[in-house]
């Protein structure tokens, strides 16, 4: 089936990625774990622009770079160099921004998504470093604002930016190379998406070949998706009432739901882009060999590789592989199980499903402990061992507890305060496996106590028979096997 | 040419105020500025690769490594406009 766009949707995306798992800033020594401390606590003379003060390039700015337009698969300039970008705006305290203009270091790569008709190539015209304004805090709201609070730790702060073609055909589009872009950043170990600010996208969106409008600043990939959303139906309207749409820069206002026109004067050309003197030239290409052999396996490799090593499903495998974390603690669990299919399922399935439904997002692994964080105040919440997922899996696989009281194990460990082994959860709540002398008197007095349903089921109604082995699950407080309790219900009324 | 448009643009840019005097008064400046530029126009450069350096040097790096910052109370030194530790400005809009 191919998807035929019948909008003419076009969407393409500049993502800003924060290279905040570096030890030091762009330019200067000052430390880049500023996201607790004080209000500039972290800056010197370079990141608050005093006079005279000069930069000098972080190398693993660089490097970083280079990996990730290795695993955008685009071309690495062979000489490369950074411009000024002037505009004044008080979290800008040199009056520019450092950045690349028509050499960016990196240039043609391309990202597969799983697109609206299967596989969908996005184009990556360019990736490019430059350097993070500070942080402005409106006093009062941003329409009644009394004034403005400064804080510089964050000025300085190496980013990459990704601009993309036009190449996404639907805001779910937009939304699944989100996804897989910051996996396979995460995947190379540029940027922890967790933290604050890490990632901030501008989209930009127009239909039917018409005229293009931008959405600014946008802080997640839902966020994106919805700003999406509206903008296109917000532009389908104007068109059908007959008006055009006007090229124009808009704010997405995350509460409402809705885009808003911004006013800015400044035109590309206001920019007065030209040559950082205060840095010299890049001549970095011959750096490439070295990096290529530090990339990690990535995404699409791993989840190939998962289907072949474990013999598990792509939903599988692709589940896994989402997270560079969760992947490693499938493998870690798989090291010390015998199952890896049943492993698969526990793990994508239920573990995941139980961390969605609690907005809790992956964010650690350190080989033995998975911990898991709130999405929305990226607090550390919970945690879940490889141990206890290989002692669950061994627990089911034995026939010591049945499927529905494993995934009781797994809530519990996810909620409980106390540090309990899945054993001791199993007994002190009882979920072993019922005997099967057990499940039997439990059969004889469900038949017995509903003598309407078990008629209705020798009628020819099998639907009964679910409500006979709901009776059965209810006496056994759920420990009896499903499949157990159905085959002696039908073994006794019929057989 | 620099006309009085150009230097209300560029005062926006820099975002300070400028009288009608000023105006006159930089416009005459900017445009003798330019002149004095273009002399370079005279100079055929045809064959001659642009320079940007002085001297062809390429390559400058420093380690990652963390330094010690400067403290609250010296970075906020030269002004009185403060909050909370933070530069306080007003409004922007």
């Amino acid at each position: 089936m191919v998807y035929e766009n019948p909008d003419g949707v076009m969407i393409g995306l500049e993502i800003h990625i924060q290279l905040n798992k570096l030890k030091s800033k762009m330019f200067c020594g000052c430390s880049t774990d500023y996201h607790d401390a004080e209000p500039n606590t972290h800056t010197c003379p370079v990141c608050l622009g005093l006079p005279g003060a000069l930069p000098v390039l972080n190398r693993e700015v660089v490097k970083a770079a280079i990996k990730v337009g290795l695993a955008l698969e685009g071309e690495i300039a062979e000489e490369t160099q950074f411009h000024r970008k002037n505009y004044f705006y008080p979290d800008l305290p040199r009056g520019f921004q450092t950045t690349q203009y028509d050499y960016p270091i990196v240039s043609k790569g391309k990202v597969v998504i799983e697109g609206e008709d299967g596989e969908h190539e996005v184009g990556i015209w360019r990736a490019h470093m430059e350097d993070d304004p500070g942080r402005l805090v409106h006093i009062g709201s941003i329409a009644k604002s009394k004034g403005v609070m400064i804080n510089y730790n964050r000025s300085g702060m190496p980013l990459i930016e990704t601009v993309t073609a036009p190449d996404m055909r639907s805001p779910k589009e937009a939304r699944r190379f989100l996804d897989k872009f910051r996996n396979i950043l995460e995947y190379l170990g540029v940027f922890d998406g967790n933290l604050e600010g890490a990632m901030r996208m501008d989209a930009n969106v127009s239909i039917g070949g018409g005229t293009r409008v931008e959405i600014k600043n946008i802080s997640s990939h839902k966020g994106v998706e919805k700003a999406l959303l509206y903008e296109i139906m917000r532009q389908k309207n104007v068109i059908r009432r007959g008006g055009e749409i006007v090229q124009e820069t808009r704010h997405f206002d995350e509460a409402r739901g809705v885009t808003m026109s911004m006013r800015t004067k400044e035109e590309a050309e206001d920019y007065r882009y030209f040559r950082e003197p205060d840095l010299v030239p890049m001549r970095v290409s011959d750096w490439i060999p070295e990096i290529r052999k530090t990339l990690p396996e990535l995404p699409d490799a791993k989840r190939a590789r998962f289907m072949e090593q474990y013999g598990i499903a792509d939903m599988h495998a692709k589940a896994l592989t989402s997270s560079i974390l969760l992947a490693d603690f499938y493998e870690g669990v798989c090291e010390k199980s015998a199952d890896p299919k049943t492993a698969a399922t526990w793990a994508a399935d239920v573990l995941l499903g139980e961390l969605n439904y609690r907005d809790l997002v992956v964010a650690s692994y350190d080989g033995v402990t998975l911990g898991c964080i709130n999405d929305k105040d990226h607090e550390i919440v919970n945690s879940f061992k490889v141990d206890d997922m290989v002692e669950l899996i061994a627990l089911f696989t034995d026939g010591k507890i049945s499927d529905k009281s494993a995934v009781e194990v797994i809530r519990t460990l996810l909620d409980s305060e106390e540090e309990k082994a899945p054993t001791q959860i199993v007994e002190e709540k009882g979920l072993f496996k019922a005997e099967d002398d057990l499940v039997t008197k439990a059969v004889s007095e469900a038949i017995t106590e509903n003598e309407a349903a078990v008629q209705d089921y020798l009628g020819g109604a099998e639907k009964s028979l679910n409500f006979l082995v709901g009776q059965v699950m209810k006496k056994t407080k759920g420990t009896a096997d499903a499949k157990t309790a159905r085959e002696l219900l039908v073994k006794k009324l019929k057989g | 040419m620099i006309t009085k448009e150009d230097v209300e643009h560029i005062g926006w840019l820099a975002r300070i105020e400028i009288s009608e005097q000023e105006k006159a008064e930089y416009m005459e400046k900017l445009n003798s500025v330019l002149d004095y530029f273009g002399q370079l126009d005279e100079v055929s450069t045809e064959d001659v690769p642009p320079t940007y350096h002085v001297i062809d040097l390429h390559d400058v790096f420093r380690e990652d490594v963390a330094k010690e910052s400067l403290s609250q109370e010296e970075v906020l030194a030269n002004t009185e406009h403060t909050q909370e530790g933070a530069f306080r400005v007003p409004k922007i809009g």
